[in-house]
């Protein structure tokens, strides 16, 4: 099947978001000639949805900041499962990130003498938030993909075309990466508008995909998050990491039905919002667990005075890291103290004025008003725990953003795991999809400039690629399948996969129910086969659909599995069986491998799924950066052997 | 929570045409008109296309005509309509249709390109910049523009005259170089760009008759025609139309 | 016999804009379902209102001065056939071969400032033009080439406009702290045509000073508001007029024919000033 159309680039970056734009920027300036596919228009990334702001320790707001202390502060919120080579990076970085933003055209707010001004979040010491009203992750897309532009202007003015160095396919999606022996030879695409199949062969892919949040019911994700790259990655041979860490954001909106999961930010709560139950009571002062009982206010009145004067006092437990605040919230409504539609209260009308919420969270104030009637500075929101990040994701070394055991595949920003451990903090993100973004992309171009005699792309892969992509139009035909039947409903699929991940792997974990999960999924992977469309390959939804159902199904297939092996309560991952954080998983990385053969027909048996899982013991983390840890702090975390070492 | 059968009109078809299907759908509450559409996808017409992205009205995807006015279809709420009122669904009318709801938006990002970059000030490292609030907040409020392209689409300019899509960028552009003028360190003056002249020569300022459409339609409440398009045609007078300037130019001329 | 085989008539003007080619067919030029005309209508209703009774007024060279009060149509009279007024805003500076209304003279200026203001053209555009006559409605109009030729690129001296306006605003306040007087020129009295200036000239201001122009020129021009505080204040002050500048339009416009309409009535003995002190 030549017929398929087939370009060369140096580097092909699967995912437009924060992460992918400066993944492609990075390759274009080291000489690379680099293509950006993404599922959606160009500048429309879930990226857009980042509201609070982008950690770096700029120390403008605070002079104490530094990078030692925002290092601190990510590893005790990821509970010091973190890489923590990656942490590390992070926070050295960041500051440079931001700056360079700037350089690009990119206008944060201010402080007083001019330079970027920085807000107080969940988990972070001091105010580190660069931001821009509550739509921070717009100006970043938008400054990226304006420097994209201008790059494109460049080279446009050099050899008079825009998209001779640097083009961006949009609406189009990956289904397969493609591979020459061991080593990365490209990726099969098809074109959403047309449903042209098409080969970008390349020597490096950077992947940078985003998350999994479409594969739960309640989520603040866009449709686009359906594991692809998780998938892509598995599916070429790369293993995943501590894939049972799912952040639930605390605050999504519980009503309206239509958007319910969609996020109230977390500057809401860092600006002097405070969570309140059916009784009135701000409730987050019993919440408080014991590793953090000294850096929190014990009483409302220190918690009110932390916002003037952040010295003297201590935060408000509303600012504890997510895991705590979401679980928080459940137990409120679980024993019967929750709002009317099945939240709590998250009141800022009695905090500030009027004219300052309007200025400090206009988008908010837009997506209440015109979401759910609701005017937030006259009466509180109602909202709830909301799938919201997956902390695990590609294994990749830290230097790099290489991808284990598969030369030539990158990955950075949510679909990359490691940096964030068990619990990312609130404004990492945005930073990590600079840093990370710039390394892979760097290393990408690097790998592309090093590779000698370019990797071949092999037609019986492009085929069968091709053929999978069109199962869902002979839906009928699958007589050869392990369980035949008539042809399903892929958004009556996707909808049970939904209900199964919430109700079953969701915010608290039993080992029962996730074992009932395993089988439902065994099930629905063999509905999903038979996935049937109507109509014709030009942007048919239900056909995308379709073939992400495969994606879909193979992360929430890890989720549940690491889930299932990791017996403890640690960050995103809480077991009501095993309701304690233990000691002994510290240093223990669980990894999921594809089982052979992945891709072939799926088994009937849920014990023996599409992947498996291997345990491994984390590297020792560096004694001068366990140095900036008090000893006190340290045990609670680590083994004695850890320690003594 | 109470529910209704409404009507339905959803403009289906592509670029050899098409025609407006008529649709029974069930309603709830709070709802809005992109979860009927995702309603109609999952039950009566799964090959229905929508373009849609977060349904939280901060990516500017889901463009499309409501009852003739361009709207985000994710911010339209259900509520706004009568129960009895059949609600008409098309593709933004200013574009080539690709396929039912989905229109080819190129048009806007091949005028995205044609706008000179933020030219940074030589000698200013990053991390160095500084600019104070007040001289940020015009370009800002320029900057939450999501891009969902309902002013370009509105803009009779080139909704109803095809032919002007080359001479002119739009509202949207338009308002990127306002932004990029008003942007306290931008340096285009001094590598000898004059956004100010280019606007009215190059982006086709004088296209725009202020009728004020773009803000309508603007589901960000940027105030595009008073801040944006009505200061940069003032820019442009200072460059083009200010008399001694323009005689001083003449009078420069005259001995070469 | 007719074999079906003809080209079915065709419209010589090519189908464009919503129905051209490419674009999603649908033959209805707009698909609005709300009162869309009534906006334009009522526009071109007040305009043309507003048209009628000026062009009376101003033809009728009669009229418009009742001491104390002139006409703002009448001010500053300037050529000879004007009314005397004592200390009043006339000049002979015309001479006597204007033979013709004064007022005709002095309202080029506000009738330019008020044809090129940015509101009055997103006015008349749509409610006289219907280009377009409401969003998303299609216009009427094979070409369209806006503001980029002769006239319309005249648009742009709005700015002169607005400088003469000040002018003549200033000419109004002075009529305005004239009216101050009763008929006999001793100061220190009100009536209540005082008062029905005070308002008119308060709104002529607003209007005036409310104008885009004026916005850019006091501080809308300036890249570094941080570097001009006072200009930066005055840029806001006039930032906040604007954005009622279409209610201040209408406000003024109305309060002027109402001036002069009373200026009217008190001279053509309708009524006589109803006096405070």
């Amino acid at each position: 099947m030549s017929v398929v159309d087939r370009q060369e680039w140096d580097v092909v970056v699967v995912g437009a978001g924060g992460a992918g734009l400066r993944a492609a920027i990075e390759a274009r300036e080291r000489g690379a000639r680099t293509a950006v596919i993404c599922k959606s228009l160009f500048g429309k990334a879930h990226t857009v949805m980042a509201e609070g702001g982008i950690a770096a320790a700029m120390a403008n707001a605070n002079e104490h900041d530094s990078w030692q202390v925002h290092f601190r502060d990510t590893l005790r919120g990821g509970k010091f499962l973190n890489q923590w080579r990656m942490a590390e990076l992070h926070a050295q970085e960041a500051p440079d990130r931001v700056w360079e933003l700037e350089t690009w055209g990119a206008l944060f707010d201010r402080t007083k003498d001019g330079r970027i001004s920085q807000r107080n979040f969940g988990g972070h010491e001091y105010p580190r938030l660069a931001h821009v009203g509550d739509r921070t992750g717009l100006e970043l897309i938008r400054t990226l993909q304006q420097k994209i532009v201008s790059l494109q202007q460049e080279d446009h003015e050099e050899t008079g075309d825009y998209e001779s160095r640097l083009k961006v396919f949009q609406e189009c999606t990956v289904t397969r990466v493609l591979k020459d022996g061991s080593r990365v030879s490209g990726v099969f695409a098809y074109e959403r508008e047309t449903g042209r199949f098409f080969v970008l062969q390349a020597p490096a892919v950077v992947i940078a995909t985003g998350g999994i949040g479409k594969s739960f019911k309640v989520t603040s994700n866009s449709w686009e998050y359906t594991g692809d790259g998780h998938a892509l990655a598995l599916l070429a041979g790369a293993p995943l990491l501590n894939m049972e860490f799912v952040q639930f954001h605390p605050t999504g909106m519980v009503w309206p039905p239509s958007v319910k999961g969609i996020l109230v930010t977390e500057s809401v709560r860092g600006d002097g919002g405070v969570l309140r139950n059916s009784e009135g009571k701000r409730f987050m002062f019993d919440y408080v667990p014991d590793v953090f009982k000294e850096k929190y206010a014990e009483s409302e009145e220190e918690g009110d005075r932390w916002y003037e004067d952040p010295d003297h006092n201590r935060r408000p437990p509303e600012l504890l890291p997510r895991d705590e605040v979401a679980r928080a919230i459940n137990s409120e409504v679980k024993a019967g103290r929750g709002s009317p539609h099945g939240g709590v209260f998250l009141d800022v009308s009695t905090r500030m004025p009027a004219e300052v919420i309007r200025r400090r969270l206009p988008s908010m104030y837009h997506q209440f008003k015109e979401l759910a009637d609701v005017d937030i500075t006259a009466e509180a929101m109602e909202v709830g725990p909301t799938c919201h990040y997956v902390m695990g994701g590609i294994a990749v070394d830290s230097d790099t953003a290489a991808a284990r055991g598969v030369p030539g595949l990158f990955a950075a920003g949510e679909v990359a795991g490691g940096m964030h451990g068990s619990n990312r903090l609130g404004g990492n993100s945005l930073s990590d999809l600079l840093v990370f973004g710039r390394r892979a992309g760097l290393h990408a171009a690097g790998h592309a400039a090093a590779t000698t005699g370019r990797p071949r792309v092999d037609d019986a892969q492009v085929d069968a690629a091709a053929a999978e992509a069109l199962r869902p139009f002979s839906a009928e035909a699958a007589g050869e399948e392990p369980v035949a039947g008539p042809p399903e409903n892929p958004y009556a699929v996707h909808q049970e996969l939904q209900q199964t991940m919430n109700d079953l792997v969701g915010i608290i974990r039993r080992e029962g129910e996730m074992k009932q999960a395993l089988l439902k999924l065994a099930q629905l992977r063999i509905r999903a086969r038979r996935a049937g469309v109507e109509g014709h390959r030009q942007f048919n939804p239900g056909w995308h659909l379709a073939l992400d159902l495969r994606n879909m199904l193979l992360v929430s297939e890890c989720v549940a599995r690491a889930a299932l092996e990791r017996t403890e309560s640690r960050g995103g991952h809480t077991r009501e069986d095993h309701p304690a954080m233990e000691r002994a998983w510290r240093n223990v990385n669980l990894l999921c491998v594809p089982a052979d053969p992945a891709d072939g027909p799926p088994v009937v048996d849920p014990e023996d799924g599409q992947i498996r899982l291997v345990r491994e013991t984390t590297d020792p983390i560096r004694p001068d950066l366990l140095a900036l840890f008090e000893k006190e702090e340290l045990v609670k975390y680590l083994t004695e052997e850890e320690l003594y070492e | 929570m109470s529910s209704y059968d409404a009507h339905f009109r959803v403009w289906r078809g592509d670029v050899r045409g098409g025609g407006l299907e008529d649709f029974t759908i069930e309603v709830n509450d709070g709802e809005v008109v992109l979860d009927i559409v995702h309603r109609l996808q999952s039950t009566q017409a799964p090959d229905l296309a929508v373009r849609w992205n977060c349904k939280a009205g901060k990516c500017g995807s889901c463009s499309a005509e409501v009852n003739g006015r361009p709207r985000l279809l994710c911010m339209t709420r259900m509520s706004v309509f009568d129960r009895a009122e059949t609600i008409t669904v098309t593709p933004l009318r200013a574009f080539p249709v690709i396929r039912d709801l989905v229109t080819d938006v190129g048009f806007n990002y091949q005028k995205a390109r044609e706008v000179p970059a933020f030219v940074p000030p030589e000698g200013v490292g990053p991390g160095e910049y500084r600019m104070f609030q007040e001289d940020v907040d015009r370009s800002q409020e320029f900057r939450k523009c999501i891009e969902c392209f309902l002013c370009q689409d509105t803009c009779h300019v080139v909704r109803d005259h095809e032919e002007n899509k080359t001479a002119f960028a739009g509202p949207r552009f338009l308002m990127r170089v306002a932004e990029l003028d008003m942007h306290p360190l931008d340096a285009a003056e001094e590598s000898g760009l004059d956004r100010r002249r280019t606007a009215q020569d190059e982006h086709g300022l004088g296209y725009c008759n202020i009728t004020k459409c773009c803000t309508e339609v603007c589901p960000e409440g940027i105030r595009i025609t008073d801040n944006a398009l009505i200061p940069l045609k003032e820019r442009a007078v200072d460059r083009k139309y200010d008399p001694l300037v323009w005689l001083g130019s003449k009078i420069r001329r005259r001995p070469s | 016999m007719a074999t079906g085989t003809e080209p079915p008539p065709t419209d010589p003007r090519p189908p464009s804009g919503v129905r051209g080619a490419g674009r999603a067919a649908i033959a209805a030029p707009h698909l609005r379902t709300d009162r869309w005309w009534l906006a334009p209508a009522a526009t071109a209703a007040g305009l043309l209102a507003f048209i009628a009774y000026s062009t009376w007024r101003a033809f009728a060279n009669a009229d418009y001065y009742a001491a104390p009060y002139v006409s703002p149509f009448y001010s500053p009279c300037l050529a000879q056939n004007c009314r005397p007024m004592h200390a009043g805003p006339n000049t002979d500076l015309f001479g006597g071969w204007w033979g013709i209304s004064p007022a005709i003279i002095i309202l080029i200026f506000p009738l330019g400032f008020r044809l090129t203001c940015y509101y009055y053209r997103k006015a008349y555009y749509r409610g006289f033009w219907a280009s377009p006559p409401a969003c998303a409605v299609a216009e009427p109009h094979q070409k369209y080439t806006g503001e980029t030729r002769f006239p319309l690129i005249l648009q742009n001296i709005h700015r002169y406009f607005f400088y003469a306006a000040i002018l003549v605003a200033g000419i109004l306040t002075y009529d305005t702290v004239l009216s101050f007087r009763d008929e006999h020129y001793a100061w220190g009295h009100m009536g209540l045509g005082t008062l029905v200036f005070l308002l008119n000239i308060t709104l002529i201001w607003a209007y005036t000073i409310s104008c885009h122009s004026c916005r850019h020129i006091v501080g809308g021009k300036l890249k570094h508001f941080s570097k001009h505080p006072v200009r930066y204040r005055a840029w806001q002050f006039v930032g906040r007029l604007n954005a009622r500048h279409m209610l201040l339009a209408w406000a003024s416009l109305i309060s002027v024919a109402l001036a002069d309409f009373y200026v009217y009535l008190v001279a053509s003995g309708v009524f006589d000033d109803p006096r405070f002190f």
